[in-house]
């Protein structure tokens, strides 16, 4: 557990960091020189195909939300690559584009350890032979990847793309249409991007905290990786903390405890209410015993997502956090997709209304009728992770929703509860 | 046999032009993804096909015989390229540019699979020039342009047309516009 | 062997010819856009098409006025 702000400790002996301080262990605003002080070199030339089998071992997740295996997204990407003659170079994106307004981790990553992500993206185009590469982010980050390219040869080849500030533009085929000239919204999902993305070329797009730790990997080999966290959940992850105290970034171990975490991050656990865990695609929490990892028993874990933990304090009301976020969500929509595009807002109405006081009791089976029709029909995962936090908080919340509906709620001046 | 191509000529001629007005109509219908009494939307859509190639024919068999008559002497430049024609060229010129316009469109439409919505969505607008001028083609042309029933039929055409336009452009001429609209309010 | 009728979002305008010519497979939602009445899997996006329906759904993917249906093996 390490502040990224705190005095950071510097390895010099290059057998890999210890501890929890892995992405940060080169310090604030890292140069090439700090990196390759705390790294060594990247042995880039080693790297091939085999490398999949090293990523295999690592048991590394995506860090951008679906956390998905690491290895299966590289080896779809570089496979068929000799079976069919006529197929072209693969193209690899290192997405630092998150939308999401409650995550930040990518951002600070790209500020002060861009060589890392450098790294990554050079070792995932090696190990899939690709001849395209990119860095898509937003504008705040993009002065820094720049002048971190600028510092070596052997990143002159990668192109920095400017993301939008939207909340979908880091969903993975936006990112592609994006880069190939269009809107930052996604695609139609009938096809892989790992078969046919940008210009119809094989795309990998990965995080840029995958990537990190896809550089550190290619440094200090899967048993390293292997040595933080927990077998169902290697590794470190970055959290974005939010909603009580200073916003701040953390490095934790997979399958961290919520409660742990939080306490570490300086918050008086006596004044949480709830955590929003995963952000605004995310599901709300409580208690606190929780375990931080995309995998296991779903009483007793929850998917960390893009790793967003957002504090609700006592006293604030959780439905109207939520029909607040869903309301933003619903206008985030990028229009493309009808039952997204009609059935957010209509479900954004009703959540308003329960959380407004309205004491209609058809409203919460509405609700769920609406999430019905949304659910699986959109381009895009957007539709089905605003239908989870909306579930997350009828379930959460639940004696607070028949309080508004009963009029009891004390808060909306109702008699006491 | 000179009068009975004539006459084949302007038959076929007016035919195509009501067929083109009933096909924008359904054109129209079909947009607002509504079906008609009795008639389901696939239907409307088919029907909209069917008479749009059926005036195509009727088309090509008014071009067909004109080219064959002495009088009109219609040659193959004046089928494709408009205003070159002996006989009242500027008239005969719209014809012209009517039938061009709508070559583009059945092409693109037969083909829309092939070339993508983009495309097709693109041509297809031209419809909307194609009937007026060859409904003025038909009145500055045609024998029987000036009669007094054809100009009758013509403002019933324009009226249908006009109609349908301004319901084409109001903003509940969408099947759910209604609905819609209530969800983003 | 059954097919996928697979429902491009980012295209449909919910125009509902397709759920005229398959009322079995497809419904329509509030809005007029086509739902898969037994989504396998909760998949709300490609609807299974049966020997029986193979005819109608070629239709539809023919006669959709957004070219946004495509038939998938
Ligand atoms: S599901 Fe919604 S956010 Fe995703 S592409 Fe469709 S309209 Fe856009
Ligand atoms: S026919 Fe096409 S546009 Fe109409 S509802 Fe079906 S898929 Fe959507």
């Amino acid at each position: 557990m390490t502040h990224m702000t705190s005095q950071m400790p510097v390895t010099s002996q290059h057998l890999g960091p210890s501890g929890n301080n892995r992405l940060f262990a080169a310090g604030s605003n890292a140069t090439l020189a700090d990196h390759e002080r705390a790294y060594g070199p990247l042995p880039e030339h080693c790297i091939d195909a085999t490398f999949i089998g090293v990523l295999e071992q690592s048991g590394l997740t995506g860090r951008g939300g679906a956390a998905f295996a690491s290895w299966r997204k590289v080896s779809a990407t570089g496979q068929g690559r000799d079976g069919a003659l006529l197929r072209s170079r693969p193209v690899v994106i290192a997405n630092g584009a998150e939308g999401e307004p409650l995550s930040f981790k990518d951002k600070t990553l790209l500020l002060h350890a861009p060589h890392l992500v450098l790294d990554g993206l050079l070792v995932a185009a090696r190990s899939v032979s690709a001849s395209s590469l990119y860095v898509y982010t937003t504008a705040v980050a993009m002065p820094a990847v720049e002048a971190a390219i600028a510092e070596r040869r052997d990143a002159r080849r990668i192109q920095v793309i400017e993301a939008p500030e939207t909340f979908i533009s880091g969903q993975a085929s936006a990112v592609v249409n994006a880069i190939g000239g269009g809107n930052a919204l996604p695609l139609d999902n009938r096809r892989r991007l790992s078969d046919s993305g940008l210009k119809g070329r094989p795309t990998l797009v990965l995080n840029v905290e995958t990537l990190s730790h896809v550089a550190l990997i290619a440094r200090y080999g899967a048993q390293w990786f292997r040595s933080a966290g927990s077998d169902r959940d290697p590794g470190t992850r970055l959290v974005s903390v939010s909603g009580r105290g200073a916003d701040q970034v953390l490095e934790v171990a997979g399958d961290e405890g919520l409660g742990f975490v939080l306490a570490h991050a300086g918050i008086d656990l006596s004044g949480v209410q709830a955590v929003l865990v995963g952000g605004y695609h995310g599901r709300w929490v409580k208690p606190l015993d929780y375990r931080l990892t995309p995998s296991g028993p779903a009483g007793q874990t929850v998917r960390p997502g893009a790793g967003v933990l957002h504090v609700l304090s006592t006293g604030q009301c959780g439905l109207e956090a939520t029909a607040w976020i869903v309301e933003y969500l619903a206008g985030q929509s990028a229009r493309q997709c009808g039952p997204c595009v009609f059935g957010l807002p209509a479900m954004a109405k009703v959540l308003a209304a329960i959380a407004g006081g309205d004491r209609n009791p058809k409203l919460v089976g509405e609700l769920e009728r609406l999430g019905t029709l949304v659910a699986r029909r959109g381009a895009c995962h957007h539709p089905d992770g605003t239908l989870q936090l909306i579930q997350s908080a009828l379930e959460i919340f639940s004696e607070d929703v028949g309080a508004h509906l009963t009029g009891n709620c004390t808060r909306m001046g109702g008699r006491a509860a | 046999m000179d009068s009975a191509l004539w006459a084949l000529g302007r038959v076929s001629g007016i035919v195509s032009l009501a067929m083109l007005t009933v096909t924008v109509l359904l054109g129209i219908v079909n947009r607002s993804g509504r079906p008609l009494p009795a008639v389901p939307r696939f239907s409307v859509a088919l029907i909209h096909r069917n008479i749009s190639l059926l005036a195509t024919l009727f088309l090509l068999m008014h071009i067909g015989s004109l080219m064959l008559d002495s009088y009109a002497k219609l040659n193959l430049v004046d089928v494709f390229v408009p205003f070159l024609g002996s006989f009242k060229p500027f008239w005969q010129g719209l014809g012209t540019v009517a039938f061009d316009l709508l070559v583009a469109v059945v092409l693109t439409g037969l083909l829309r699979h092939r070339l993508g919505q983009r495309t097709f969505r693109a041509v297809h607008w031209f419809a909307y020039a194609m009937w007026p001028i060859a409904l003025a083609h038909s009145i500055g042309n045609g024998t029987n342009g000036t009669e007094r029933w054809f100009l009758a039929l013509a403002a019933g055409s324009v009226v249908a047309v006009g109609g349908a336009l301004a319901w084409r452009l109001s903003s509940n001429f969408l099947e759910n516009a209604k609905i819609r609209q209530r969800s983003l309010s | 062997m059954n097919k996928k009728l697979h429902i491009d979002w980012t295209r449909c305008d919910g125009r509902g010819l397709c759920t005229e010519l398959l009322p079995a497979v497809l419904g329509r939602d509030d809005w007029g856009y086509p739902v898969v009445r037994h989504p396998r899997n909760g998949d709300g996006t490609n609807a299974t098409i049966g020997p029986d329906e193979a005819q109608a759904a070629r239709d539809a993917v023919k006669l959709c006025p957004k070219l946004a249906l495509v038939l998938q093996a």
